[in-house]
């Protein structure tokens, strides 16, 4: 093992890492707003790649520019959710936990069954987008396209997402409603509309992580599954909750997954990335930025 | 607590006897392999939802990775059957005792952890498992075991012909994992749980008796889960890790409850006698055609059952008497 094919995969996993918090970053989003941890996220991720890859196939339209379309359609899909399930799911007074849990585990349940019947549960690919299969020479360091360009975006949205909650009046709601949702009826804000554009603003992201994964990656009915454990990781590790604590906690996820993969054989290169959640709650039982 | 209780016990163990004498008969008049063979599943699950719900519903800890258990179960009995000549029988005490010492070694750090956190810790663990027994080439890895047929024999479990043993063996356990339940409720554990679940000042001063506690219903439920696994892989003589390790089987242990009623005696047997057979039935009726369907029919059952009952079905019958007990 030289020192260039260990720079070069963890230069890798740092990209790969970028997107996972991407993808994070609305399950973090939704958790610290209301305390509901989505098992519909991997979903809603599958999702997006389907779409992603219907406006390709049909109206051609390469995903770098049906991002944003995506993350539209995402948006709406998100509230309507909230606004279907989650919200009656936060009524319950007896086993609160469990049907929270079980209410958005049925709902993946039901989203993997309509895409194996009407998408069928073949692998299906965006072939022939603008930057698929293409690399760049940075230095020396081989970086795929579709995955600098994920990075990108990532780092783009999550510096958006600081000034859209810091800077804007719904970004404040936002934060108000989190620390004290009853108080904030007092004022006129209504909780139900902020949770819903909270969820379809943590559903929006999700949309975005999906186009750029599209790109690169199979697009099937459970693709949702694998990467919503890394998903529930990413989140873990930085603190539920903490929009901010995700994107690190990518990169942290994206690093040791390259790092393993170095060390054992590929085919176990999510057993670092699972370890180290281990690790990290048993030493911090409430992740590694989250506030004890 | 009261006569009331008392009295619902002695109820509750008439009903169970009179249910368990009724199915034992069932197979008399349904000759039906194809209906057998769901009479069979509905057991199995009906038991291992039964165990699930001891650590899950009473003690309130969530795992959705109980498919270690199982998967280890299944695996001790059919590597040892395989590899070494051993008995399923023993095989199956062994897998037990393996989960249950493994259950209590990850319990030890997990039931530190909260909500959430310790409900993504029983995934990845469960998910770690699949992939080291994935890339075990002894155990036969991603292809897993073919258990050999030696003919019809109650010493090595085996029976190609009929279903009948295995339905009176899911029977069984199934009686097993609800007379351990009921007989919970009743105990010391029981009355500190639910203390604990309806007081957590309550929790405060139980805490180092409830930790103990919660060890000990991790050890029985994972005991119980692994001798289905075990029950399962002689059942279908065929293993591979994703089959008796995967997720979905966590999630399978898990719906009859969720349905039924989590934490409740009778709601992981009304949750397999509903869910199974009609997974299984909208499965064979909708054919390879309609791929997907039975997903979206049980995904669907749970997403309603858990927004209009949370309490599960069984909440429909008890009505008020639960509540108030």
């Amino acid at each position: 093992m030289t020192a260039e094919t260990i720079i070069q995969s963890l230069a890798s996993g740092l990209l790969m890492g970028l997107l996972y918090g991407l993808i994070a970053a609305g399950l973090a989003l939704i958790f610290g707003l209301m305390d509901v941890v989505n098992f519909a996220h991997g979903e809603f991720l599958m999702i997006a790649m389907y779409v992603t890859f219907f406006l390709f196939a049909f109206f051609a339209i390469d995903p770098l520019l049906a991002a944003p379309l995506v993350a539209a359609a995402l948006f709406v899909f998100g509230a309507v959710v909230y606004l279907l399930i989650v919200r009656f799911a936060m009524r319950a007074k007896a086993n609160a936990g469990m049907v929270q849990i079980f209410s958005t585990f049925g709902l993946a349940i039901v989203m993997r069954g309509l895409a194996q019947f009407f998408f069928t549960p073949d692998y299906r690919s965006v072939t022939n987008s603008w930057v698929g299969g293409k690399t760049v020479s940075i230095a020396g360091i081989y970086l795929p396209e579709p995955q600098l360009i994920g990075a990108m975006l990532s780092i783009a949205a999550f510096v958006a997402l600081y000034f859209f909650i810091n800077r804007t009046d719904f970004g404040r709601a936002l934060e108000a409603t989190r620390e004290d949702a009853g108080a904030v009826a007092l004022v006129g804000i209504d909780k139900n509309r902020v949770f819903a554009l909270g969820w379809g603003l943590g559903a929006a992201l999700v949309g975005l992580a999906g186009a750029i994964m599209a790109i690169f990656f199979y697009i099937y009915p459970d693709v949702g599954a694998s990467f919503a454990l890394i998903a529930y990781v990413t989140v873990a590790l930085g603190g539920f909750g903490s929009v901010f604590g995700a994107f690190a906690g990518g990169i942290i996820v994206g690093l040791v997954e390259a790092t393993t993969a170095l060390i054992l054989p590929p085919s176990l290169k999510s057993v670092g990335i699972y370890a180290v959640y281990l690790l990290v709650v048993f030493i911090r039982p409430r992740g590694l930025f989250g506030s004890m | 607590m009261d006569t009331h209780f008392a009295q619902r016990r002695r109820r509750d163990l008439i009903v169970a006897a009179c249910l368990a004498v009724i199915a034992a008969l069932v197979p008399l008049f349904v000759k039906d392999v194809y209906v057998q063979n769901i009479m069979v599943l509905t057991l199995m699950y009906a038991a291992l939802s039964q165990s699930w719900n001891i650590l899950s519903g009473y003690c309130g800890q969530i795992s959705l990775g109980h498919a270690l258990y199982f998967g280890l179960g299944a695996y001790t009995t059919a590597l040892l059957f395989t590899k070494f000549g051993v008995l399923p029988w023993f095989g199956m005490l062994a897998g037990g005792a393996i989960s249950a010492v493994i259950a209590m070694a990850l319990g030890y750090p997990c039931f530190r952890l909260r909500g959430h956190y310790f409900v993504i810790a029983t995934i990845v663990i469960a998910e770690i498992a699949l992939l080291l027994i994935q890339n075990w080439d002894w155990a036969g890895a991603a292809l897993g075991i073919d258990i050999p047929v030696r003919g019809d024999s109650w010493l090595k479990f085996q029976f190609a012909r009929s279903k009948l043993p295995y339905f009176y063996f899911a029977l069984a356990l199934a009686c097993v994992a609800w007379l351990v339940t009921w007989w919970l409720e009743d105990s010391k554990w029981g009355y500190w749980w639910r203390a604990v679940k309806d007081n957590p000042d309550a929790a405060e001063s139980l805490g180092v008796v409830v930790f103990n506690s919660k060890m000990g219903a991790a050890a029985v439920s994972a005991f119980l889960v692994a001798v289905g696994g075990s029950f399962y892989a002689q059942f279908v003589s065929y293993i591979d890790p994703e089959s008796v390790m995967g997720f979905q089987f966590s999630l399978l242990m898990a719906l009859p409850a969720v349905l039924g009623g989590i934490g409740t005696l009778w709601g992981p047997v009304l949750g397999a006698v509903i869910l199974i057979p009609l997974t299984e039935l909208t499965r064979s009726f909708v054919g390879g055609s309609g791929r997907g369907v039975d997903l979206i029919v049980y995904g669907a059952l749970i997403v309603a059952i858990s927004l209009a009952l949370p309490k599960g079905l069984v909440s429909m019958f008890s009505g008020r008497k639960e509540a108030t007990r």
